[in-house]
């Protein structure tokens, strides 16, 4: 989706003013550790994926996006999943007071023993898939001019460019399927575009951009 | 626009409505509030840069740990003990004399956790985001970094599971020292590309 966090080029917004990497806490306010706490509790009852949980926060007013901060954004994104897959309602919301629910959830519920041993493991996205890659290494592609309304991995900078494959990842689950609840696997690769493929002949100095995409992303050239 | 005074003074409002939030899911018990706090502590308090740091300083005193890293990234790193989540699959990507690399994620916030812990606010921050990849030098002159004219930039877009870790250049005048003496050298900056590892004379 063409939405406020696909950033890459906007204008305006300002400098970054970093703080000083010594001084800088993991984590500005209490509500801040919650959230985070929260969001990755709440994703162990598998009730939705990572991609579903990124297009949770994609899913807003761009303004909104912008305007929020990080972790309110995934504040936002996780009320918004909750409120979908009904895990809680807009009443309980509002009233703050729990309506007791039947549910087989409870089993995946992450205990706190649990935790070092699911954060070791992660959860790799790589996949054996039949058809063989369709690029290599040195081949030049261009990025589909595409524009889907849900969740995708492809920025809009890239759309249309022309690149060099640098590396075949293997097969990664396509993140475009999997917000919609479809696990398959594509071929991905690492592209490489020059500075003034992207940005027009009078980008200031030349550099390279290297971007992960996915083969339904690309044709080639 | 700068949205940093958001980043640091959030209303008020948000603190009680996540509050709430935290007090419905465990009433319902649909989370464990002992596992709220132990994800809390991993990453606050154990999971961090000095990971990272550790498998850089390896890096410059053990040319076959080098080479594995740049062979199979994500099982090197594995064996210094840094797997999981966010570092599922890794990539380190080498600065020379001629290559300076830089790591963004243009449509979140992407970021290897196992070995660098979880982002700045920087990293996330619109600006950032929005000009590493069309700007990358002003970008780094931001961060005190200056690089010559004859060195290249390679932004890394980190728009799939794959995570990328900048191996910066070992500092000068430290030609024999061991991997416990280099690692204070190694910065969370220098290990996302934006500024070089440490000297001697600036520890």
């Amino acid at each position: 989706m063409n939405g406020g966090h696909d950033l890459g080029g906007m204008h305006g917004l300002g400098p970054i003013n970093p703080e000083p990497e010594q001084q800088e806490p993991v984590f500005h306010h209490e509500w801040e550790r919650r959230v985070f706490a929260l969001t990755l509790a709440s994703g162990s009852l598998r009730q939705w994926n990572l991609d579903q949980s990124r297009h949770s926060r994609e899913r807003q007013h761009p303004a909104d996006y912008l305007r929020n901060s990080y972790y309110e954004n995934w504040y936002q994104g996780l009320l918004k999943l909750l409120f979908e897959k009904g895990l809680i309602s807009q009443s309980e919301q509002d009233s703050g007071k729990a309506v007791p629910m039947e549910t087989h959830l409870t089993d995946n519920v992450l205990a706190a023993s649990k935790v070092t041993d699911a954060m070791l493991k992660g959860g790799p996205v790589n996949m054996d898939i039949e058809p063989p890659p369709l690029f290599k290494r040195g081949d030049t592609v261009r990025v589909r001019n595409i524009n889907p309304e849900g969740h995708t991995r492809l920025p809009r900078y890239a759309r249309g460019r022309q690149g060099v494959v640098d590396i075949h990842h293997g097969a990664h689950v396509f993140p475009d399927s999997n917000a919609q609840g479809i696990r398959e696997g594509q071929h991905l690769y690492g592209v490489q575009f020059t500075s003034s493929e992207l940005w027009g002949s009078e980008a200031r100095n030349d550099f390279q951009v290297c971007i992960d995409l996915w083969e339904p992303y690309l044709q080639e050239v | 626009m700068s949205n940093h005074d958001h980043q640091t003074e959030p209303p008020s409002e948000v603190e009680l409505k996540v509050k709430a939030l935290e007090s419905l899911l465990v009433e319902k018990g649909l989370v464990d509030p002992a596992a709220l706090d132990e994800l809390i502590d991993r990453y606050e308090n154990r999971v961090g840069p000095r990971n990272g740091a550790q498998v850089v300083a390896r890096a410059w005193v053990d040319p076959k740990f080098k080479a594995w890293l740049n062979e199979d990234a994500t099982a090197a790193i594995a064996s210094l003990g840094f797997t999981g989540r966010q570092g599922e699959h890794m990539k380190v990507v080498e600065n020379t004399p001629h290559i300076h690399n830089l790591v963004v994620c243009t449509l979140c916030s992407c970021y290897p956790w196992p070995v660098l812990g979880l982002p700045p606010v920087w990293y996330k921050s619109a600006p950032y985001r929005a000009r590493a990849v069309m700007d990358p030098r002003t970008v780094l002159e931001e961060f005190g970094t200056k690089l010559g004219a004859d060195v290249e930039i390679k932004v890394w877009d980190s728009t799939s599971e794959m995570r990328y870790l900048v191996l910066p250049e070992q500092p000068p005048r430290t030609e024999g020292w061991s991997a416990e003496e280099l690692e204070p050298l190694v910065t969370r900056n220098s290990m996302i590309g934006v500024e070089k590892a440490l000297t001697p004379d600036n520890t």
